[in-house]
């Protein structure tokens, strides 16, 4: 990318550091979102990896100023291969008093913290609930803060666009910008471009928008408020194409490159639920692909959709949160009855009923696996990191058109806001879609199945000679006549449960992270990888004997997971719930897992995993 | 021309639309002329067999799939138009006809279908109104009459009949019709036109339930009092009906009343004349409450409009998109974004 900039190279110290995590947090009117985003954006160009943790209040504009409107957005960048948005922020930028109060806890002790002092009015301070002002009632001595009058420089900067005073205002967030990206010598200029496409049709806004960030970083740069600033070198990623995104958006690509390496076009019905909605979103764009999107009248519609387009032949994808599937999962036994390929991909969010719906979760994996009247199994796989909600993606309709099966793809709402530098595959690295439709009339059943996956055909209408009916009775086996006969019904069950076995024998092996036996094993699942994974890796390189595994399969396991269970002492599994992945285990494996749960709408900390292994070391 | 017309081959008849399914409705039940009629027309229509798919939900009504020789999906309950509006946006060339009930349409299914055919897909709905829950022996229905007696409410119903045609003209529907399950003729000619029409076409089909509500539309379809108490009305005509076709109906401000032609100076020049196709469907709503005993009970096209197809739409977007940025490829799609090197 270009280097050129209008701003002067900065002159203070320099100081190297390899990891640094940083918050933004302010009302949600004060776009600490897009300032975040854009934070991210140039960080992956630079070349280090990133972790993000976006983290907003589920009002869209809750009262200004109050604890409940406070909206942030984490970031850790690091010349190393890292996992995680980080535990706890070095830098904390705070736009008002509310975001301060909420957030002042996490600092790091000696942590750098910026904040706008025009915003710590008496009525701003009120709101928050600060019976004194924390800028001067020594609270903060533990921190290196600067306090900055952000709102005044900024309605000096930009007063030349011309802006209303309110419009002015609300650039504070690109001084702040530029001011981060003067303190860690990242460059202006892909944000610079970024606000001119934004705002092409808006001129005034631009221009405004432009002047707050080249003085927020000019003014860390003159003022000398900043003695030093950051340095952190590229990352040493493996070579190759390398792109900035969210799980979400590497959902959507995922499920468009199935589509686009199967040959079927794919239907995604969807009615919107925060944090599913991106996946809409972003799907919704691609008209010029072999993708149509539905937005329907409620879930259930959203899936009787796709199903139809499953039955004609198309990828059908719904895409929702564990509210959603719950009322779904009617149409789920649909499809498997009719035994009709279908991914169903639920974003989870904090539950039960509406719950928390923009904080993360893993608590519908029951739900996922066990959640449907009667006999009803479903393949069931998650991502563990946004980039591999790409992978997850594909691998959802190859399990699902290869078994005849609806399949569960489990994300959340971590994974899906959450981004990371993603190595684009080369197209040759991509697996095979082979899908092929029943043509041949000639000893054409409805129900015959393939000796080896159990698959019924998929014989799509418009093929002649291939007229069937099929439905949610009970079938007859191979001819799919409804049937009500016991010892067929009980032949159906069976043969449906030993189909979704029989996908463990077509999916990867579990690989053990670090020595294959020993003390402590750590299970998990999901969008806990990260933070596992490096809990794990800080206590191997102290010489614990601790190992790892990370399920990407749900149901049916991996074929080799009772064997690596049971070759060490203790087994800890870690989850955001109370326990789901470790009850099957242990209802499987008669292994006695040991959890550690936790549901407070956020992701674990490295720290709280590292705590649990060494406890579980010692005793 | 219908969707997934199709003119090869020698002209398929009536036989070829059945199935060796046993038909499991109760012997007298309304639904076996309804599925006459459906299979008689459906020869008429110049689609091929392979590309007509009939969808249902739960209820006696929807077990029609199993015996038409077709493709058929017997789906869950109130659920068929979401089905069908997959099928039909995902493969626009078929020939989708959904039916259903009063309790599975109207009740559990109530929002599919208003808005499936507020969106008017090109697919053919047909609503069995038998007045009753059939399939699980005898409870009220959204279109039983108010304080009906039956197992579910033993001391009658507390609620008011929805009005399906009131619905479907409310959802914007670009075909809505209303025939009877005993009068073959018009049943079979309203079937025929609702397939020919472009867009969707919603039925209400009168259906006796000889089980669980016999003879609930008695009153005014037995054939010998047909003429004087039920009016077939059509696209340009004056409305007249009775034996001797000396009745009709005038409008007096938006109140229709039943006059006799000859009597107190009433010619039938001061009829109402019937429009299918007016700007405003409000003439098709005051007839779509027209009950007896006030008033003889009005069936045939009550109003139809030329409207774009979503699917049709949802196609041209596509179209429009491949021609301004190009086919998409694997390639375009994962480099799409800021992307950089790292050597
Ligand atoms: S219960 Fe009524 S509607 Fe159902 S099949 Fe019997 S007669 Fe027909």
């Amino acid at each position: 990318m270009s280097t050129e900039t209008e701003v002067v190279p900065p002159r203070a110290k320099v100081t190297e550091i390899d990891t640094v995590v940083i918050r933004f947090v302010g009302d949600s009117g004060d776009g600490m979102q897009l300032t975040g985003t854009q934070f991210a954006d140039t960080t992956a160009l630079v070349g280090n990896d990133l972790a993000t943790l976006p983290d907003f209040p589920a009002e869209i504009r809750a009262p200004a100023g109050t604890l409940a409107g406070v909206s942030g957005y984490q970031i850790s960048f690091s010349s190393r291969d890292i996992k995680t948005p980080g535990d706890q922020p070095d830098v904390l930028v705070a736009m008002n008093p509310a975001a301060l109060k909420t957030n002042i806890g996490d600092l790091e002790e000696g942590g750098i913290l910026i904040v706008d002092t025009d915003a710590f009015t008496e009525g701003n301070l009120a709101k928050a609930g600060c019976k004194t002002n924390p800028l001067k009632d020594r609270s903060l001595t533990g921190f290196r803060v600067f306090d900055i009058p952000l709102t005044s420089l900024t309605l000096q900067a930009v007063a030349e666009a011309g802006l209303t005073g309110r419009q002015a205002t609300r650039c504070k967030n690109f001084f702040a910008l530029g001011l981060v990206f003067w303190l860690y010598e990242r460059p202006v200029d892909y944000t610079r471009e970024w606000i001119e496409k934004k705002f092409k049709d808006h001129e005034q806004m631009a221009k405004a928008n432009t002047l707050a960030l080249l003085a927020g970083y000019n003014y860390a740069d003159t003022t000398e408020v900043f003695t030093n600033h950051f340095r952190v070198r590229k990352a040493q990623l493996l070579p190759g194409t390398y792109r900035k995104i969210t799980g979400n958006e590497a959902t959507a690509t995922g499920f468009i490159t199935a589509a686009l390496l199967s040959g079927r076009p794919l239907f995604y019905g969807s009615y919107p639920i925060t944090p599913a909605s991106d996946v809409l979103h972003e799907l919704s764009r691609f008209k010029n692909y072999p993708v149509k999107t539905f937005q329907a009248e409620d879930e259930i519609s959203a899936i009787g959709a796709a199903i139809g387009a499953s039955y004609g032949g198309a990828l059908g994808l719904t895409g929702t949160s564990g509210p959603g599937v719950a009322l779904k999962s009617e149409a789920i036994g649909l499809a498997v009855m009719t035994e009709l390929p279908l991914v169903i991909a639920n974003i989870q969010r904090g539950g039960p009923s509406t719950g928390l719906p923009t904080k993360t979760e893993q608590a519908d994996l029951f739900q996922a696996v066990l959640g449907r009247n009667g006999e009803c199994p479903v393949a069931v796989v998650a991502p563990a990191t946004p980039a591999d909600c790409f992978a997850m993606a594909i691998e959802a309709f190859r399990i699902a058109t290869r078994f005849m099966t609806p399949v569960f793809f489990l994300s959340d709402g971590y994974l899906g806001n959450g981004a990371e530098p993603w190595k684009i595959p080369p197209k040759s690295e991509l697996p095979e879609l082979d899908v092929r439709f029943r043509t041949e009339q000639e000893g054409f059943q409805p129900y015959l199945r393939d000796p080896k996956t159990l698959a019924r055909p998929w014989a799509v209408p418009g093929t002649p000679g291939l007229e069937h009916r099929i439905g949610g009775l009970e079938k007859e086996d191979v001819t799919g006549n409804v049937s009500y006969d016991p010892q067929n019904h009980e032949k159906m069950v069976r043969l449906r449960a030993e189909k979704i076995a029989r996908i463990a024998s077509d999916i990867p092996r579990v690989e053990v992270f670090g020595k294959d036996s020993g003390r402590v094993l750590v299970v998990g699942w999901g969008s806990t990888y990260g933070a596992i994974t490096s809990a794990v890796e800080e206590l191997q390189e102290k010489g614990r004997p601790v190992s790892s595994i990370h399920l990407r399969y749900l149901n049916p396991f991996p074929a080799n997971l009772g064997d690596v269970l049971r070759r060490f002492e203790k087994v800890l599994v870690p989850e955001l719930n109370l326990g789901q992945l470790s009850m099957l285990i242990r209802a499987r494996y008669l292994v006695d897992a040991i959890g550690l749960n936790k549901v407070q709408g956020k992701p674990f900390r490295v720290s709280e995993i590292t705590r649990a292994i060494e406890e579980l070391l010692r005793g | 021309m219908p969707s997934g017309v199709d003119v090869k081959g020698p002209k398929p008849t009536r036989a070829d639309f059945a199935t060796d399914q046993t038909v499991r409705w109760c012997p007298g039940c309304g639904d076996y002329s309804i599925l006459a009629q459906v299979q008689k027309v459906m020869p008429n229509l110049g689609v091929a067999r392979e590309n007509i798919v009939f969808v249902s939900g739960i209820g006696c009504s929807s077990r029609f799939p199993y015996y038409m020789n077709t493709y058929g999906f017997h789906s869950i309950h109130g659920r068929a138009p979401t089905i069908a509006t997959g099928i039909k946006v995902s493969r626009p060339e078929l020939s989708v006809w959904v039916v259903t009930g009063d309790g599975d349409g109207l009740s559990i299914g109530g929002n599919h279908l208003i808005h499936a055919m507020r969106r008017n897909l090109d697919i053919k709905i047909l609503l069995f109104n038998n007045r009753i829950y059939g399939l699980t022996k005898g409870q009220y229905s959204p279109t039983s009459e108010f304080g009906k007696k039956t197992k579910s409410s033993p001391f009658g119903t507390a609620e008011q009949p929805i009005n399906p045609l009131g619905v479907a003209l409310a959802s914007e529907c670009t075909f809505v019709a209303r025939s009877v399950d005993i009068d073959t003729q018009h049943l079979s000619s309203i079937i025929e036109r609702a397939a020919r029409h472009r867009g969707t076409a919603f039925i209400e089909i009168y259906q006796n339930c000889n089980i669980f509500n016999d003879g609930a539309f008695e009153d005014f379809v037995a054939r010998e009092v047909r003429t004087d108490r039920m009016i077939q009305i059509e696209h340009g005509k004056p409305l007249v009906f009775g034996k001797e076709r000396r009745k009709g109906i005038r409008l007096r401000g938006f109140h229709p009343e039943v006059v006799t032609i000859g009597e107190s100076g009433v010619s039938e020049s001061d009829l109402l004349v019937h429009d299918e196709t007016p700007q405003e469907p409000a003439l098709a709503y005051l007839l779509s409450r027209m009950s007896y005993p006030e008033y003889p009970v009005p069936v045939g096209v009550f109003y139809r409009a030329d409207r774009p197809r979503y699917e049709e739409i949802v196609e041209q977007q596509s179209i429009q998109a491949t021609a301004r940025f190009g086919a998409g490829s694997i390639e375009r799609l994962l480099d799409s974004g800021e992307t950089y090197k790292v050597t």
